[in-house]
Parts: C-alpha cells; structure tokens; sequence
C-alpha cells in the first residue's frame, strides 16, 4: 500500500466532500425551510462559475472576481426566487421536479447562449499555482488546500451562523413551523428570499472555487445536483450536520475507490477482470451506499424531527 | 357507440390517426413522417407505463429512463457480441431471445431498486428513483466493452419469426400494436381490484394499511409491471434507432418522460399519448428552428406547471373536474 497516494486521494476526497458540502447545504436549506425541491440549483453553481470565469478576465485576478461574483450569484439567487421558485411553493413535489427542470433547461441554455459551448479556462495567479510539499513525496497543489480551507471555513460560519444568530434561529424555527413563525410577525416572504439567495451563493462558490481545475462548463450543474441530491438524502433532508457528513463521506468513498479498488479487486480476481470491473463498481458505489443507508433508515442519517 | 364521452372519442380518434397516416405517408414516399411517428408511439408506451405508477399510483418515478436503457441495451449488447465475438452465452440476434432478456432484466432491475425505493415516500421517493436510474447510466458509462460514453451501433436488428424489423412499416406495426396492447393492460389493471387498491393507496395509504391491505406490496407489483412495460419499450426504441449509448438513461431523459405525462394529463388513458405527441412535434419543430430550443422548452414547463391544471386531458374535459 502506498501511503503517500493514500494520504494525497485523502485529501482530494475531502476537497471534492467539502465542494459538495457547499451545494447540497444551500439544497438541503432551502428544502428543510421551504419544503421546496430545486432541481435548478445545479445551474446556479454554474452560473457562478461562469460569471467569476468571465470577471478573472475583467478584473485580471480570480480573488477579486471571486469577490465581485458572490454577491452577483446571490442576486441571481433572488431572480430565481423572484420570478419562479416564489410561485411553486404551495405546489406539491411533483410540479417543484418539473418546474424546476424547466428552470435548469432555460438557465443553462441561456448560459450556452452567453458564454458559448466551449466553456472558459480560468487562470489562477502565480502564488496559488504552485504546489507545497507537505512531506516527502507528497505534492499537494496550494489550490487544492485554499479550496479545503474554504470549505471548512465556510461549514463552520454557517454552523454558526444556524445555532448563534437570530436570522438561524428564524431558520430553524421557518423550519419546523413556518405558519408559526408567520403568526409572530416575521416577514416570512423576505426570509425565504433571503434564505434562497444564500443557497445560490454557497452554491456558486463551489462553482467557483471547482472552476480553476475543471474550466467552468455548461453541463457542470447537471452533472453536480444528484450527487448533491445523493448526500441530502444520506444525510437527511433538511439536515445541515447530516449534509456535512454525508458529503465528506461520499467524497472520500467516491474519491478512493476510483483510485484503489483495482488494487482491492485484483486480491480476489484476475488482474484482466478487476481492470474492468473497478471503473463500473466505483462509478455505482455511491449509489449502493445510498441504497443500502436508505434501506436501513429510509429517513437519512439525520432524519427532519418535526415535518 | 352512444354513450361514448369526449375522452373516449378524442382516444379513438387519435388512435384512428396514428394507426392511419404514418403508413399513407410512408406509401406516398414521406419516410421522415414514418420515423417520427415510430419514435412518438415507442415513447408512448413508455409514458403509457409511467403513468401507471406516477398517475393512478401517486409514485413519482424520476427515474424511468433506466428501464428505457436496460431494454435497449439488451438488445445491443447480445447483437455486439454476435457480430464481434465473445461472451458467446449471450451473443445472439434471436429477437425473442433479446426480447426475454430485456424484460427479465427491466423486471430484475425494478423489483430490486422498487423495493428498496418503496420504503421511502415523497421526495425521497423522487430523489432515489432518479439515483437508482444515475447509477445505471454510470454503470454503461463505464463499461469500455461497450464502448462507454459513445455507445454501441447495432448491426443486425433483432430477428423473429414472420416479422421483419429492417422493415419501416412492420417496426411500425408492432410498435403500434404493442401501445394499443400496453393502453388496454393499463386500463385492465386499473380497472381492477388491484388497480383500486393501488388509486386507494395513492388517495389515502393509512386507510387501506387500516383496510389490511399491504399497500407495500400493492405497489411493489405495480412498480415491476411498469419498469417492465418500459424496458420492453427500450427494446423497441433500440431496434428503431440502431443506436444505443448511456445517454438514453440520463435522468433529464426521465425529465421528459415524465413532462409527457403531466403535460398530457396524469391518470388518464389518452394523456400520455397526447404528452409524448406533443413532445416528439415540439422537439422537431422547435429543434429545426433553433439550436436552442430548450429555452422554449423549459419555459412552456414552468408555465405547464404554474398555469396548467391536469394537463391537456384537463382542458379537453373542460373544468368540471
């Protein structure tokens, strides 16, 4: 066993856990005080990516555009709520999947319309594109840390943010009682667009954060929303703490199968079969490990208390 | 024939026409119609089976697509293997030995994935479907056997007894029998005790596990038959396009499928023919005018959803419902 490889796939689990972290919080948010499913939210992590894409260029720096893009995401967050996502809610689950489908289809087709079908190569600046050596033989590129940093950063201010502030405790309290929270005179309209607008912007800073490795693209919200759909499930939805462990532990599984479990296969199979089997069975694992979390707690890890 | 309502007439006139004018066409030399007319009745089968579970049983699948795509390619990979070598317990071109496999394994699929499904309800139902429905698209995506994300081509079509299925007009006929087959199981089925159990279930499931009923397995039988339906409608879809890949199975397909049905109008017999019509026209038309026709898509369902009640059954009864 190599344990540089390890430690290294380690840590790139963990940074693709913690990008996940970052969409399926805003899903698992806007589902656990909104009751409302959002198949769109995908194309905002998209968007996101394409709009900090497009200001690197502007601005000349992906920090600074980074900077500039968040709150632009968020009001793109609020159209959304604005215009669509405001006249669903009292819908069942069904027209939220197809409406939202809709909504998925006009946004990244207007993104293929602005940005093109090529998608766009973000650069990153010279200090970011270095690698360190965190020990011997293990070359850890900075980018990579900056995203982990970030997301941990980001799961711990909004720990804080849903625990210790009163605009947490109207979330946990729209949550469990929305009718109730109404009644005490709060602006509920205001706190679910608000609350949508900071789904949209963890969201679109995963979009970016992802968009100086993989280029920011038009199928990438596709292709994100049911892994992010898969770790709200695992974990429970509407369940912050649950999302969280859930997407590290979908992004380790995912992250060290693809990379070890050829080496597993061949301990019990012929070199020949466990090259093609690997790829197929790391490809399905996330899903078996939903089937099999489902079939024992078919409410998630951290199932809603009051629904 | 007097006490025939507007639905039923509407539903024998659009069976009069499909049964009518794909093949005129096709006589008077207009392939194109023929071709879109067979892909328009194979997805009706498919919105057909759908809406078996989505409309009278309240399950909202997200993920049928998959049961389109196992049908498909069990088709395409024993016909692979017959032209390529290899894997000879499969390889073969004999369509009822296909045909057998696509359900067996639609069937297996459904049982396995509807019974884990089943014990979760609502969204989570939703989300597990289309998870499930991912997990196969993955599993062909990865397979470099067959080619993965590029799919496989089929050489040779199926092959039966007494049919030809290289020939436009009897893939059309077996096409069109088998949806008209598919509509009388469903109506059959609902009709029945077991169907009205299963609307039981969908209306108020407390009270028919109170009646003794076990709802569970109610739907479990209903999940199978309509994952079967549907992978036989692969099976079918294959044999039309002579070409598979795991895109089939992407679950913005299962998006449309279920579009077809609600746009139609859930829970009736017409509604999916109807929705998959409707679909199959618009995605031609609007796809011969722009390379962006999602963005009109995606915007008549948004205002599908927020200003169509029941779809285009619901406006063809008018609003007494």
């Amino acid at each position: 066993m190599d344990y540089t490889l390890l430690f290294v796939q380690v840590l790139n689990g963990l940074q693709l856990g913690l990008l996940l972290f970052l969409v399926a919080s805003g899903l698992t948010l806007v589902f656990g005080i909104l009751d409302f499913v959002n198949l769109a939210h995908g194309s905002i992590y998209m968007i996101g990516a394409f709009i900090c894409a497009s200001l690197t260029f502007v601005l000349g720096n992906f920090l600074w555009a980074v900077l500039v893009a968040l709150p632009l995401t968020g009001l793109v967050g609020y159209a959304v709520e604005l215009l669509v996502a405001r006249r669903l809610y009292d819908k069942d689950h069904l027209d939220h999947v197809l409406g939202t489908f809709g909504l998925l289809l006009v946004l990244d087709t207007l993104a293929h319309m602005i940005w093109g079908p090529a998608g766009i190569t973000v650069p990153l600046p010279a200090w970011l594109d270095g690698q360190i050596e965190l020990f011997e033989g293990a070359n850890i590129p900075v980018f990579r840390l900056l995203i982990i940093g970030t997301g941990l950063a980001v799961a711990a201010g909004l720990f804080w943010l849903v625990n210790y502030t009163r605009l947490g405790m109207l979330i946990r309290a729209g949550a469990s009682n929305r009718t109730m929270v109404s009644a005490l005179g709060i602006d509920i309209q205001t706190l679910f667009a608000l609350v949508f607008a900071l789904g949209a912007m963890l969201a679109g800073l995963a979009g970016m954060l992802i968009s100086p490795i993989t280029g920011a693209t038009i199928g990438m919200g596709g292709q994100i929303i049911i892994t992010a759909f898969v770790v709200i499930i695992i974990g429970g939805i509407g369940s912050m703490k649950g999302a969280f462990i859930a997407a590290v532990l979908i992004g380790l599984i995912d992250t060290l199968g693809r990379s070890f479990l050829d080496s597993l296969f061949e301990l019990v199979m012929s070199e020949n079969a466990a090259e093609t089997a690997a790829p197929a069975v790391s490809a399905m694992m996330i899903y078996i490990l939903m089937a099999i979390i489902l079939a024992v707690k078919p409410q998630g890890l951290f199932p809603p208390k009051v629904r | 024939m007097k006490n025939m309502t507007k639905t039923s007439w509407a539903t024998l006139i659009c069976m009069v026409v499909l049964a009518v004018f794909p093949p005129y066409f096709l006589l008077h030399g207009q392939a194109f119609y023929m071709d879109l007319a067979t892909r328009l009745v194979i997805l009706g089968i498919a919105a057909v089976s759908l809406n078996l579970i989505l409309g009278y049983g309240g399950m909202v699948s997200f993920g049928h697509a998959a049961f389109i795509g196992l049908g498909a390619y069990a088709v395409g990979i024993p016909s692979h293997h017959a032209t390529w070598g290899g894997f000879d317990l499969i390889a073969s071109y004999n369509g009822l030995f296909q045909l057998a496999l696509a359900i067996v394994i639609a069937a297996v699929f459904a049982l396995i994935t509807g019974a884990i499904s089943l014990r979760t309800k609502g969204v989570y139902f939703i989300m597990i479907t289309m998870a499930f429905s991912q997990m196969a698209f993955f599993l062909f995506q990865s397979l470099d056997v067959y080619n993965g994300d590029d799919g496989l081509t089929i050489d040779v079509r199926s092959e039966f007894p007494f049919i030809n299925l290289d020939s436009p007009m009897q893939l059309y006929g077996l096409s069109y029998g088998s949806l008209v087959a598919a509509m009388l199981l469903v109506k059959t089925i609902v009709n029945s005790r077991f169907g009205m159990v299963l609307q039981g279930a969908k209306d108020n499931n407390e009270r028919m596990v109170t009646l003794g009923y076990n709802t569970y397995f109610y739907r479990l039988t209903a999940y199978v038959i309509s994952g079967t339906m549907c992978g036989y409608a692969g099976f079918l879809l294959g044999n039309f396009t002579t070409f598979i890949s795991p895109d089939m199975m992407h679950w913005t397909r299962s998006g449309e499928l279920m579009f077809m049905v609600i746009l139609g109008g859930a829970s009736t017999a017409l509604g999916p023919i109807l929705g998959s019509s409707v679909f199959i026209l618009m995605e031609e038309i609007l796809s011969s005018f722009t390379i962006f026709w999602h963005l009109p898509f995606g915007l008549m369902l948004i205002g599908l959803v927020l200003f169509v009640r029941g779809g285009l059954m619901g406006l063809l009864k008018g609003k007494g419902k």
